[in-house]
Formats: structure tokens, C-alpha cells, sequence
């Protein structure tokens, strides 16, 4: 059990990081302080595909040494090794460690990391960034329009003119129906 | 009408219509952003949706081509789908994507005089490149086959639609809570779908969907698999604005610029819902033994408070936005009862009611639009004799009314019909209770707008009310005429919708 629990590190690191950073987002009145909380969040999630794509051993992407003269006789070796890290990064993905050197590196000498997710991360990256600068330049916003960031105040701001709105409203529709 | 529309289309054009569809706006984009001033912002908005709904129009007569719907794979940059993005254009996609650009072409024409009343001139242009992405966004979402890339265009059109909502802030602040909020709650929805796709990938090794389907069949019970498609089930119904998870709508749909509410009612939630509905039948399948309790112990008792709760909150709410943006999560709630009986009747009645309610919520919002045009409020008390001072106007808003509600002779009758027949079929005698309950709710909170609209004097005489500018009288009489004529002659729209459940079921069943 206990080895379960350890040999699984990087996962119990990642939910840590994504449930602190989704409490951050609910539970602070702070603008600021709630967009740190996404940013933690989407950052646990960034880990969690590198963590997936790792294999033991494995290295840069990059066909060198033997495989380079490999990949120059055969035409089709790149792909093929592309796809049996991703296999690998299967078995990482459910429990076994021991992947890459399994049929992973079928017919490469040496170990890879799948690039994929790390690629997939470059975009979340920059989605997670445009996110970020919307979600500031609004908080910028409404610090002019409201003069605070905390949220409880903006609400209490907010519930006021509602009040006072419906106050007016009742008191038109009275006059129009006398 | 679509064959001869298509059959205009060049032929290497078509070929690369898929494409096309999504780039064309995403490309035209930047440009407006860097056009001198708003008109000609405008003019170019309106040539790229445009562009992009002849575009959607040749893939549904492509797609229609073939009996029972083509599947069309457009492999992006030559990349075979193994290795790189595969646009994949199905009767679902077709009925989505034309349904998105529809829409959103009609929207263009109609934005110039709201956008002139409520955008300062100097973030005009700004605003229509912001309206372009969201629309490239939508459009994305609609016709990729791989599930990254759907996360990525979601995201497109997410971050546009918080810009787009903040910049209501000029007619009242709280636009500005409004779009803060809805960028936590959509980043969120996002990210869990992201973890999501990377439990699957770890599981199979593959991101194309169609792939996903055929290596997810031996992994029935997997862990990995069952968590990925929890955080895609919540991810997804954040951006659907299913039941419990739909705080962000209310206040974004309230404050936002009028246009930007019309175009996000009428497309934002019903992408979402066509994603959704993509991985519950295309990726997992219903053979997916944690899907069948998700649809009944999940999806259906939802689906359900939605309907009772936000019809209810609906019914005291004095701003007419406010209660048409929580008569949407009420509709969603019908769209979704469809979803979650898992039969083809089922998905068919909810891909009808999808459609119809956009065309209803298009022209309901559009009408809204122009009575802020001329006079600024929303509240019920401003709606008072309308129907004199602007009958056009109002009576393209009662056919939407009615529409909602689900007279006969109208658009909503027609799928709530066929909704009705599907949950019988299935022996859910006691939902179409609550489908009637509902309707019965609409009829009080869309009866008390139409009585104030019709038959109360107005408030203040002095204030002069017009009619709204033909640019909005035009495209909001389209849509009311669409949901007259569905709800005629229904039978376009309901065989779009049955191909698009079929096409789940049969052919993209596995």
C-alpha cells in the first residue's frame, strides 16, 4: 500500500497543487488572489501531462546516436518511434513504471520522451496566459469602476444599486397606475 | 435551395470547405482589428460570417450527398489524422456548423446599430475582431476531430466571450463582476476537460476522437478512463450551463452588450452541449458501462431542476433579460433531458430543440436589442405599451414568445412534440409532466412580458419610443418567419436533427 502510494509521487504532487489552486479560486474574496488560484490550478494540470509523457530513462526526442543512422535507412523509423513512446506513456499513465523499457523502444536503441503532451502544453501554456492578461485587464477594470477587488464589497456595491433599483421601479409602476 | 447554393461554390473551394469555414473568420480577424474605424469593421465581419455560412451550407449538401449522412475528414496541412488534426464533418457537425453561422451571420448584420449605441467608437473595431474570434472559436469547436484541438478552439471563443461581455460595462458597471466571474468558472470548465483529455490520452495514446472511440472499447472499467470522462462530463457542462453549474449565465447574459447576448444564447451554450454530446455517444458510446447511470442519475434529474427551478426563477425576475437568460438554463435543461434518455428519438428531439431554441433565443434577444436601442432599460416596467409605440418590433418578439412557450403552429411546439413523444416512447411518462409543468411556467413568465408589451399603458408618455432600425427589424424578422416555418413545416429541421442522432448511433457509433 505504502508503495502504491509512493511510486505515484508526481500524481499525489499534482492533485495537491490542483485542489489548492481550485480552493484558492473559489474561497478567496480577493480578485487577485482567485486568479493566482487558476493559475495554480492550470499549472498542476501543465505537470500532469509532462509527468504522463516521462518515461524512465528516457531522453530529448531528438533521433541521435544509432537510431540517427537507423532513421536515415528507414524511412518510416521517426514515426514508428513516435508511436511506441506513446504506447509507453500508456502504461505510465496507468500504474506501470516500467514502460519504457518494455516494447516502447521497439526498434530504437534508445529511450525517448513522447513529445506529444509537451506540445500540447506549449499551447496550454498560451491559452493559459491570454486567460491570465483577460482576466487581469478586467480586474483592472473593475478596480476603476468599483474602487476595490475584493468581491464580498463589490456584491454588497452591487446589492445596493439593486435595491435601489427596484425601489425606483416600484415607485414608477405606482405612479403609472395612479 | 442548398444543392443550388452549393453547386456555385467552386469545386477546389468545396474541397477545402472545412477549412475554410474556420480560418476565413480567424484570419479576418487581425484585419479588423486594424480597420480605421468600426463600419468597416463591421462591413468585413459581415463577409467573413457570411463566407463561413456558404461554406457551412456546402458541407451539409456535401455531407447530405450520400444516403444517411457522409462522414467528411479534412486532414489539416496534409497531416494524416494519425499524426496531425483531422476536421471531421459528420450530420451532427453540418446541422451545428450551419446552425453557428447562421446565427452568427445574421447577428453581424444586425450589430451595427446596437454596437454604435453601446461601444465607444474607438473599440469598435476592436470589438467586431473580438467577435470574429469567438466566432472562429465556435466554429472550431464544431467541426475539429481531435479533442486537444477542441479544447484549444473552446478556449478561443471562451477568452474572446469575456471581452466581449466585459465591454458592456459602459451602459452598467456590472458587466465587469459579470465577465470576471464567468472567466473563473469557464477557465475551470476548460481545465477540467483538459485533465480529462489527458486521462485519455494516457489510456490510449491517441487524441483524434474517432480513434479515442475504436481504443476506448477494450478499456471498459478502466480507472483512468472513468476519471477522464467525469472531468469531461463536468468540464463540458460547465460551458453548457447544465443545471448546477450555470451561476456564470445569469449575469453575463444581463449585463453584456445586447448583440453580444443575442449571439452567446443563440450559439455559446449550444456548442458546448454539441461537445458534450459528441464524447457521451462518439467517444465513450453508450456500450460505456459508467454512461448509462451517468445519463439517468446524473443528466436527467438535473436536466430536470433546471427546468423547474430556473423556469421558477424566471417567473420573479423584473429585468426581461434576466428572465430570458434564466428561461436558457431552463431550455438547456430540455435540450439535455433529450440527451440523457440515450435513445436516437431522444438525441434527435434535443438536437431539434437545440436548433430551435437558438432560432427563439436569437429572435427574443434581437428584439431586446432593439428596445435598449431606443430606450436604455430592460425592466419590465420600460416593456410597458411597447406593442404600440413599436409593433414590428414586438410582434417578431411575441412569435418568439409564443415560440417559447410552445404554441402550436411555432418552432418550440414542434420539438418540445417530438421531446414529448421520445420520453413516452422510452416510458417516462412522469418527465413529460414535468416538460408540461415547465411550459406552463414559461407561458406566466413570457405571458406577464407580452401582457406588459400589449396591454398596459406606458409608464412615462413623454418618453419617445420608436421602432427598432430595419438593420435589426430585418435579420429578427428572418428568425421569427424560421420559427413560424418550423414549426409549419417542420420536417428540414427535424430530418437535420434525426440524421445528426443516426449519425451518432449508427456511424459514429463506434
Amino acid at each position: 500500500m505504502l508503495e502504491f502510494i509512493l511510486e505515484r509521487g508526481n500524481y499525489w504532487a499534482i492533485i495537491g497543487l490542483m485542489m489548492i489552486g481550485l480552493y484558492i479560486s473559489f474561497a478567496a474574496t480577493n480578485l487577485i488572489k482567485r486568479l493566482v488560484g487558476l493559475g495554480t490550478f492550470q499549472t498542476s494540470i501543465i505537470l500532469f501531462y509532462i509527468s504522463l509523457s516521462r518515461i524512465d530513462g528516457g531522453t530529448a526526442p531528438i533521433l541521435f546516436g544509432k537510431d540517427y543512422g537507423k532513421s536515415k535507412s528507414h524511412d518510416k523509423t521517426d514515426d514508428y518511434g513516435a508511436e511506441g513512446s506513446d504506447y509507453a506513456s500508456a502504461d505510465a499513465g496507468h500504474g506501470g513504471y516500467d514502460g519504457g523499457h518494455g516494447y516502447g523502444s521497439e526498434g530504437l536503441e534508445n529511450v525517448y520522451s513522447n513529445p506529444l503532451p509537451h506540445v500540447l502544453m506549449l499551447t496550454a501554456i498560451v491559452v493559459g496566459v491570454a486567460t491570465l492578461a483577460v482576466g487581469l485587464a478586467i480586474i483592472v477594470r473593475i478596480r476603476e469602476a468599483y474602487g476595490t477587488v475584493e468581491t464580498d464589497e463589490i456584491r454588497a456595491m452591487d446589492l445596493e444599486v439593486a435595491i435601489s433599483e427596484a425601489a425606483a421601479q416600484a415607485e414608477e409602476s405606482g405612479a403609472g397606475t395612479a | 435551395m442548398i444543392e443550388l447554393i452549393s453547386s456555385m461554390v467552386p469545386a477546389d473551394m468545396a474541397a477545402h470547405a472545412p477549412a475554410l469555414l474556420v480560418v476565413a473568420p480567424m484570419l479576418l480577424a487581425p484585419v479588423a482589428a486594424f480597420m480605421p474605424n468600426g463600419r468597416l469593421a463591421w462591413i468585413l465581419s459581415i463577409i467573413a460570417t457570411g463566407f463561413s455560412l456558404l461554406m457551412a451550407i456546402t458541407l451539409l449538401a456535401q455531407v447530405r450527398s450520400v444516403d444517411g449522412g457522409a462522414v467528411l475528414s479534412y486532414a489539416m496541412g496534409g497531416w494524416t489524422p494519425d499524426a496531425g488534426i483531422e476536421f471531421r464533418i459528420d450530420s451532427l457537425n453540418s446541422m451545428v456548423l450551419l446552425l453557428v453561422s447562421t446565427i452568427g451571420f445574421l447577428a453581424a448584420i444586425f450589430s451595427w446599430p446596437s454596437v454604435q449605441a453601446e461601444i465607444r467608437e474607438a473599440k469598435r473595431a476592436m470589438f467586431f475582431a473580438a467577435y470574429l474570434v469567438c466566432f472562429t472559436g465556435l466554429c472550431g469547436v464544431a467541426s475539429t476531430g481531435d479533442a486537444f484541438n477542441l479544447f484549444v478552439f473552446l478556449e478561443i471563443s471562451s477568452i474572446a466571450t469575456y471581452v466581449l461581455v466585459a465591454l458592456g460595462a459602459r451602459r452598467d458597471r456590472r458587466a465587469l463582476p459579470a465577465a470576471g466571474n464567468y472567466l473563473l468558472l469557464g477557465t475551470i470548465g476548460a481545465s477540467f476537460f483538459v485533465v480529462g483529455v489527458g486521462f485519455l490520452y494516457a489510456a490510449t495514446g491517441t487524441l483524434n476522437m474517432a480513434e479515442l472511440a475504436i481504443r476506448l472499447q477494450p478499456l471498459q472499467g478502466n480507472k483512468a478512463v472513468l476519471a477522464g470522462y467525469a472531468f469531461i462530463f463536468v468540464g463540458l457542462g460547465i460551458k453548457a450551463a447544465m443545471f448546477p453549474l450555470h451561476q456564470w449565465l445569469p449575469n453575463a447574459y444581463a449585463y453584456g452588450p445586447s448583440f453580444v447576448t443575442m449571439f452567446l444564447a443563440a450559439t455559446a451554450t449550444k456548442v458546448a452541449i454539441y461537445a458534450l454530446v459528441r464524447f457521451l455517444f462518439t467517444v465513450f458510446g453508450l456500450e460505456f458501462s459508467f454512461e448509462g447511470s451517468t445519463l439517468i442519475w446524473i443528466l436527467m434529474p438535473t436536466s430536470i431542476a433546471a427546468m423547474i427551478a430556473c423556469s421558477f426563477q424566471a417567473v420573479f425576475q423584473t429585468d426581461v433579460r434576466r428572465t430570458l437568460a434564466y428561461s436558457s438554463v431552463a431550455q438547456v435543461g430540455y435540450m439535455l433531458l433529450g440527451v440523457s434518455i440515450g435513445t436516437a428519438a431522444g438525441v434527435s428531439a434535443g438536437m431539434f430543440h437545440l436548433v430551435n431554441h437558438a432560432l427563439i433565443k436569437g429572435a427574443l434577444f434581437m428584439a431586446l436589442a432593439g428596445v435598449v436601442l431606443s430606450y436604455q432599460g430592460t425592466s419590465l416596467n420600460d416593456f410597458k405599451g411597447l406593442g404600440r409605440s413599436a409593433p414590428w418590433t414586438m410582434t417578431a418578439f411575441a412569435i418568439g414568445a409564443v415560440s417559447l412557450i410552445g404554441i402550436p403552429l411555432t418552432a418550440g411546439f414542434q420539438s418540445k412534440y417530438a421531446l414529448v413523444s421520445a420520453l413516452f416512447e422510452h416510458g417516462w411518462w412522469w418527465a413529460v409532466a414535468v416538460v408540461m409543468f415547465s411550459s406552463l411556467l414559461a407561458v406566466v413568465y413570457m405571458g406577464r412580458i407580452l401582457e406588459a408589451v400589449f396591454f398596459r399603458a406606458p409608464v412615462n408618455p413623454n418618453k419617445r419610443r420608436k421602432e427598432a432600425p430595419l438593420l435589426i427589424l430585418v435579420p429578427l424578422w428572418i428568425l421569427a418567419v424560421a420559427n413560424i416555418w418550423v414549426g409549419v413545416q417542420g420536417g428540414f429541421v427535424a430530418g437535420l436533427a434525426d440524421d445528426a442522432a443516426a449519425s451518432l448511433f449508427i456511424g459514429g457509433g463506434s
